[in-house]
């Protein structure tokens, strides 16, 4: 076996050495009733040339169309430095970064990582990373908790749907309550007339995301006011990490959390991306997951570290802020590497551009809603929205979500998404089918 | 002697933020296609933000040149022999990284039509179908992130069946010995937690559970082989004591790779169990993620397992999103995808045969470093090891040093650290786990070096107090990181 | 080392009582288990203590350590100090580094506590 580096006469040297007979006999004290004494049924190993077949075969299958399909994975260009500084085994085949004096590599880009988030999203801290999106915002969640001493959790409908049935499963299990607020049905953002009626003062987070679902960019500022009003936080999810190089950063709010799949992680039919929850200084003790701080070595160096470990549940077991350990750092990494490839100005012009083969899209489209929007927006086709989408894909083009699948009310129209990677012509035959009678 | 490392040249590299300009960049977008909006104009100028501020503005040059000099500053397995106990860094095949960037699969959009996504479903297929027979489990459910997230969605499928048999039970049993992710899974789970004494083999103490096996417990958590490599030779009448009071058995399969085929926790009584892929089955830890924790059950917990589910219809797979006794979603769409394909990949590499050599190579390696270590350092529990061996630091802390010292001190024999000072039940620990992937040379000289520290600890323990000595990064101040935490660069910082 | 003036607990805190009113601390022997101490977590003005429940923690880098009350009382004040200079409880834990003052609510409970010849013993110094 190719993984395996020892030749038989290295393996008899060593049995010699320890006193062993053969290797069964490593695990002879293992009792007879315990022991598996048969072969697994599975098929002897295969070479490297089969196993790259297998998966170029099932990969073929996928069809791999441009595609108009957002909803919390987008289609965005990956820089090949992504993929070149991630494959660097030192990165690759490293572990968590406890012993800070052969690991300031991982430890200094976590800290470029935490700043960077910082500077995108105008909180103070940030760590190093969660899951995804959708685990974020139950820690977040959590976090509120923690920090208001309430039990209850206001969100936005508006909010991605798989998102609040992550949340929902971890209240069930909890003393945590979850109630939803709806959004407007002409403009398509968070109805705040609700979110103002839903609130009472043990509430510990409004849960909102922006843009939100629908594409639609909400008011932060309004929703941070109703919150602190009523003694709670607000939480500000994001899913289209790309949109940050535009919009204003969510400074009103108390806790921000999301997704960073647009930053360079393949859409990888769901995983692994990275979450990350940042937030105020004031709150940082009440924070989840892994951090990087600087320090100095005893030559008086700059020096990074894993700190304020004392959250962890490493150290605090049932006590510890989160059970989270393995987190996403090589994801992390890559959307760091994506940061840094585009930049101040490459990150706005990236998003510019989001903003403007959407609006070319919607322009051509009776949109359902009527709010400014990112790179996502709803429309309604004359026919069926299955029959359109199965037309697309004749014409080997993933089309967009039908909506009745999270929301029965919006049953036949569509959530398209276009970004950088969305040509006109495609744009085109999208708003052809949609429109056709 | 230190025969595997000699100083050479390593550059230093500030943060990306110092050597950032005004107009230097990176990238170029293409030509647009369509007409440029006005971002003011589309979302109102107060939506808009004015820059970035401080975000950094570099070349590609500058970039690759960043990350490479940071990355010589890290250590990885394929620089050497990786000995974190339990942690089981062994080698991560490169042809993973190929397979899992496939375009067809790293493309694919969660909610493309199933119809486009039957590639992808048949890796979640066939995975599933393999890690049932390497666990001798019933069901599987590859959704959680990692080990932690796997142990939440365990102890959730066993909340889930004992209310649907409608009792409330109040306590999860964690021996001393456990991971601390255990005692936190079950706290997040709304459980009170009860710790179980260890005896004096390191292993499950049946008297003390006996006593503590009641009527009010949901389940037990625990590692087998557990955290001092130990197998639970008494796995089956744990069960039995658990299963008699209507107790369940939770497994942490953090030491799977000690198992895989010669014995299946399915067949020693185990109801629930989570695997760490990023452990037994070789996707890379990538400095701290990601990982993926496939959660299996026994037939009776299967009803609650985390939606969607994957099923058979005619010629096609279907993800089964209505299942009314599921405990719901645990993460959006399916699960880290990238990572369940690496797993596979490896897998089918190694192949049934291939994986049980894996299993006995980690054994070897890891007995042939206890019978070479023993002489010079305390094995607190003597009996037989599995895939890693814990010695205490008793001897070397007479002297004043202890198992973080010599663990730095190992750093200049070129050699990353083993795990220190856990599991707790051990003084001093100094946990190390070889995993099968390493040629006997390096083992030989982990072990030269390990045996030189001990001579270094009795002639001159200042010495290895003050390491490390060859690194370009000397000891980190952890106190001022934590009483004055910097946890973001400023201008002028 | 430990003063006369103080009552100690086994758990390594001390109370001086001056009045109505208790400083609560912890002990020399307690700082130097924990090692360089990073943050402490203190209750809030006016919560209520209890004796023998928890009331804060101390941490090190690695480590944390509950606080138990070693008398009840309504908290009176905090040691604004220690959140900007946690360190202080490495260098003068029986003095600047008290924790909380407490308003007294059952006075006699001071008798159950060690004086300090005792506590020297039950650190096995004496």
């Amino acid at each position: 076996m190719r993984y395996l580096p020892k030749s038989d006469a290295e393996r008899r040297q060593m049995l010699d050495e320890i006193g062993a007979r053969s290797l069964d006999d490593l695990f002879a004290h293992l009792p007879e009733p315990v022991r598996l004494n048969r072969a697994l049924d599975i098929a002897p190993g295969r070479s490297e040339y089969e196993i790259v077949d297998y998966f170029n075969k099932l990969g073929a299958q996928c069809g791999n169309y441009p595609s108009f399909l957002g909803a919390g994975v987008y289609r965005h260009y990956r820089p090949v430095l992504c993929d070149v500084v991630v494959s660097r085994g030192e990165f690759l085949t490293s572990y968590t970064p406890y012993q800070a004096e052969i690991a300031q590599g991982s430890l200094t880009t976590i800290f470029e990582f935490q700043t960077m988030v910082c500077q995108l999203t105008g909180m103070d801290v940030a760590n190093a990373s969660m899951y995804d999106g959708s685990t974020a915002v139950p820690e977040a969640a959590l976090m509120a908790m923690r920090v208001t001493g309430r039990e209850r959790i206001v969100v936005a409908r508006a909010v991605h749907p798989e998102y609040r049935a992550v949340l929902d499963t971890n209240a069930r299990n909890r003393e945590m309550s979850v109630v939803e607020f709806a959004y407007d049905a002409s403009t398509g953002l968070s109805d705040l007339a609700a979110l103002e009626a839903a609130m009472d003062n043990q509430t510990a987070a409004v849960i909102m995301q922006s843009p939100n679902f629908f594409g639609g960019v909400e008011s932060v500022k309004a929703a941070a006011e109703i919150a602190h009003k009523h003694g709670a936080l607000l939480v500000l999810v994001f899913t289209e990490a790309v949109s940050l190089g535009l919009l204003k950063p969510p400074c009103e709010a108390d806790i921000v959390c999301g997704e960073l799949q647009s930053f360079a992680i393949s859409p990888s039919y769901g995983g692994p991306f990275a979450g990350v929850i940042a937030t105020k200084e004031k709150f940082l003790r009440q924070m989840p997951g892994r951090l990087a701080g600087q320090t100095k070595d005893s030559n008086g160096n700059r020096a990074f570290c894993l700190t304020l470990s004392t959250r962890e549940q490493h150290i605090r077991r049932e006590k510890a802020t989160s059970n989270i350990c393995t987190n996403q750092a090589l994801i992390a990494l890559m959307a760091t590497v994506f940061m840094t490839v585009y930049g101040k100005k490459g990150l706005r012009e990236l998003a510019t551009q989001n903003l403007s083969k959407a609006h070319y899209l919607g322009g051509q489209l009776a949109r359902k809603f009527s709010a400014p929007y990112f790179n996502e927006l709803v429309a309604t086709p004359r026919r069926a929205a299955g029959l359109v989408n199965d037309e697309l894909l004749g014409q080997g083009i993933v089309g967009g979500l039908d909506l009745g699948r999270f929301y029965p009310e919006l049953s036949g129209s569509l959530l398209l998404c276009a970004t950088e990677m969305s040509q006109r012509a495609d744009m085109d035959k999208v708003a052809e089918a949609i429109n056709r009678a | 002697m230190i025969n595997k490392t000699r100083q050479h040249i390593n550059q230093n590299e500030g943060l990306i933020f110092e050597v950032s300009s005004p107009g230097k960049k990176g990238y170029q977008l293409p030509d647009l296609d369509v007409p440029e909006i006005d971002p003011a104009a589309a979302l109102g100028v107060a939506a808009v933000r004015s820059e970035i501020e401080d975000f950094p503005e570099v070349s590609e040059v500058e970039t690759i040149r960043h990350f490479t000099r940071l990355s010589t500053q890290n250590y990885g397995i394929d620089l050497g022999l990786f000995p974190l106990g339990s942690c089981t860094m062994k080698y991560n095949p490169r042809i993973n990284e190929t397979v899992a960037r496939t375009p067809g699969l790293a493309w694919a959009h969660p909610y493309q039509p199933e119809s486009l996504s039957q590639g992808c479903l048949e890796v979640v297929a066939v995975l599933e179908r393999m890690l049932l027979e390497i666990t001798g489990m019933d069901a599987v459910t590859l959704q959680p992130a990692a080990g932690a997230h796997g142990e939440w969605t365990g102890i959730m499928l066993v909340r889930a069946l004992h209310e649907s048999r409608g009792n409330g039970r109040k306590k999860i049993l964690v021996p001393d010995s456990a991971h601390g992710t255990n005692p936190a899974t079950a706290a997040m789970c709304g459980y009170t937690v009860e710790n179980l004494p260890s005896n004096e083999y390191g292993m499950l103490d049946l008297s003390a559970l006996e006593r503590q096996a009641n009527e009010d417990v949901a389940a037990m958590m625990v590692t087998n082989p557990n955290t001092v490599g130990v197998f639970e030779a008494d796995i089956q009448k744990a069960a039995a004591i658990l299963h008699a009071k209507g107790a369940l058995v939770y497994m942490d399969g953090a030491n799977m790779n000690a198992m895989v085929g010669i014995t299946r926790p399915g067949d020693f009584g185990i109801d629930v169990m989570h695997l760490n892929l990023h452990k037994t089955f070789s996707t890379p830890h990538g400095g701290g993620g990601p990982g993926a924790g496939p959660v299996a059950v026994k037939k009776q917990l299967e009803p609650f397992l985390p939606v969607p589910r994957l099923r058979r219809v005619g010629e096609l797979w279907t993800l089964d999103q209505h299942r009314p006794a599921s405990i719901g979603k645990v993460r959006a769409f399916i699960g880290n995808f990238g990572v369940l394909v690496r797993a596979l990949s490896y897998i089918l590499a190694h192949g049934g045969p291939g994986l049980r050599n894996a299993t006995l190579d980690a054994i070897l390696n890891a007995n042939y470093i206890r019978k070479a270590l023993e002489p010079y350092f305390e094995l607190p529990f003597k009996s037989p090891s599995m895939h890693e061996c814990v010695f205490g630091d008793d001897r070397q802390a007479a002297k004043g040093v202890k198992t973080g010292d010599i663990a730095k001190r190992l750093i200049d024999y070129g050699f990353h650290p083993y795990t220190t000072s856990f599991p707790m039940i051990v003084h001093g620990a100094l946990m190390i786990e070889p995993t099968e992937t390493e040629p006997k040379q390096e083992l030989d000289l982990f072990i030269d070096a390990m045996i030189s520290i001990a001579k270094e600890v009795e002639e001159d323990p200042k010495f290895v107090l003050a390491a490390p000595h060859n690194t370009r990064t000397s000891r980190v101040d952890e106190t001022t990181a934590a009483r004055k935490p910097i946890l973001r660069w400023r201008p002028g910082q | 080392m430990y003063p006369d003036n103080l009552r100690y607990t086994k758990e390594h805190e001390w109370v001086k009582v001056e009045g109505a009113t208790g400083t609560i601390g912890i002990t020399d022997h307690a700082q130097k288990e924990l090692g360089d101490i990073v943050y402490v977590d203190l209750p809030k003005v006016g919560a209520v203590v209890e004796t023998g429940k928890s009331l804060g923690s101390v941490e090190s880098v690695k480590a944390v350590s509950e606080i138990y009350a070693p008398v009840s009382g309504e908290v009176l004040e905090i040691n604004a100090m220690l959140s900007a200079s946690p360190e202080k409880l490495n260098e003068d834990p029986h003095g600047e580094a008290w924790l909380v003052k407490v308003k007294l609510s059952s006075p006699d409970e001071i008798n159950q506590l060690m004086s300090a010849a005792d506590y020297r013993k039950h650190l096995g110094e004496a």
